[in-house]
């Protein structure tokens, strides 16, 4: 499980590696939450590599695209397997979020 | 309460890093027990994590307890039960929406209704323990 951030343009990129649940989901809220701190505004989650996201996962992604919205910015997604779409969906996650099925398609997105 | 032909009866430390361990488990035995490989590797990953960890952090509350996971085998349903230490909880008052307006931007509330909404039935009863009983029919 590890979590990797790089900028892309104006853009801060995490890709999610493993999965994103209650053993690492403060790591992820730190990492981007420092980066906010730095001024960033524009960020993308890549869950390309995420085999599973369990419900503190999703609890982290609405608290930290809160807060980004917070500081006049944005946090969106991009690549969700069919199983975390279905999760997305049940609990109408998909409706708070801009997701994207590609991560080219979620950088023209900004 | 009987479950059915018990496949898989463990013990574990209270301890979030041993769920992923024993949620594949429970998943390999939902698989040997001829239920849907879709539904082994959504419905019951998801409602087996949750359910783990509720037990740790809210059953428990991280005291050092230990978590009891069964899973049985009925001819027409996948039982799974995990068992903590703590007093146990009303799990028609711990439900809430997460869906709602006013929820929907919650950090936390999703455990107990995605455990509920991707198993046919959850229960909670007291036994030796706080149960939580998640059945997935065939």
């Amino acid at each position: 499980m590890s979590f990797t951030i790089r900028k892309q343009g104006e853009i801060v990129v995490v890709d999610v590696e493993g999965q994103l649940i209650v053993g690492n989901r403060q790591e992820l809220k730190q990492k981007v939450l420092d980066e906010l701190e730095k001024g960033e505004k524009r960020f993308l989650i890549d869950f390309s590599q995420t085999g599973y996201i369990d419900s503190s996962g999703l609890g982290v992604l609405v608290s930290l695209s809160k807060k980004i919205r917070e500081q006049g910015g944005e946090l969106r997604l991009a690549n969700l397997n069919d199983d975390l779409k279905t999760l997305f969906e049940l609990t109408k996650l998909d409706t708070l979020f801009q997701i994207s099925d590609s991560r080219e398609r979620a950088l023209e997105s900004f | 309460m009987t479950m059915g032909k018990v496949a898989l009866d463990i013990t574990i430390p209270s301890d979030v890093n041993e769920i992923e361990r024993v949620v594949e488990l429970v998943q390999r035995e939902c698989v040997a027990a001829d239920m849907s490989p879709p539904k082994c590797a959504l419905n019951v990953r998801v409602a087996v994590t949750e359910a783990l960890s509720n037990a740790i952090l809210r059953g428990n509350r991280l005291n050092g307890q230990r978590v009891r996971v069964r899973a049985a085998v009925q001819h027409d349903a996948f039982v799974v039960d995990v068992v903590d230490e703590g007093a146990g909880f009303d799990l028609e008052a711990s439900t809430v929406d997460p869906t709602t307006p006013e929820n929907i931007e919650r950090e936390d509330g999703r455990g107990l209704f995605l455990m509920r909404s991707l198993m046919d039935e959850v229960e909670r009863f007291q036994s030796n323990g706080n149960v939580v009983r998640m059945t997935l029919r065939r």
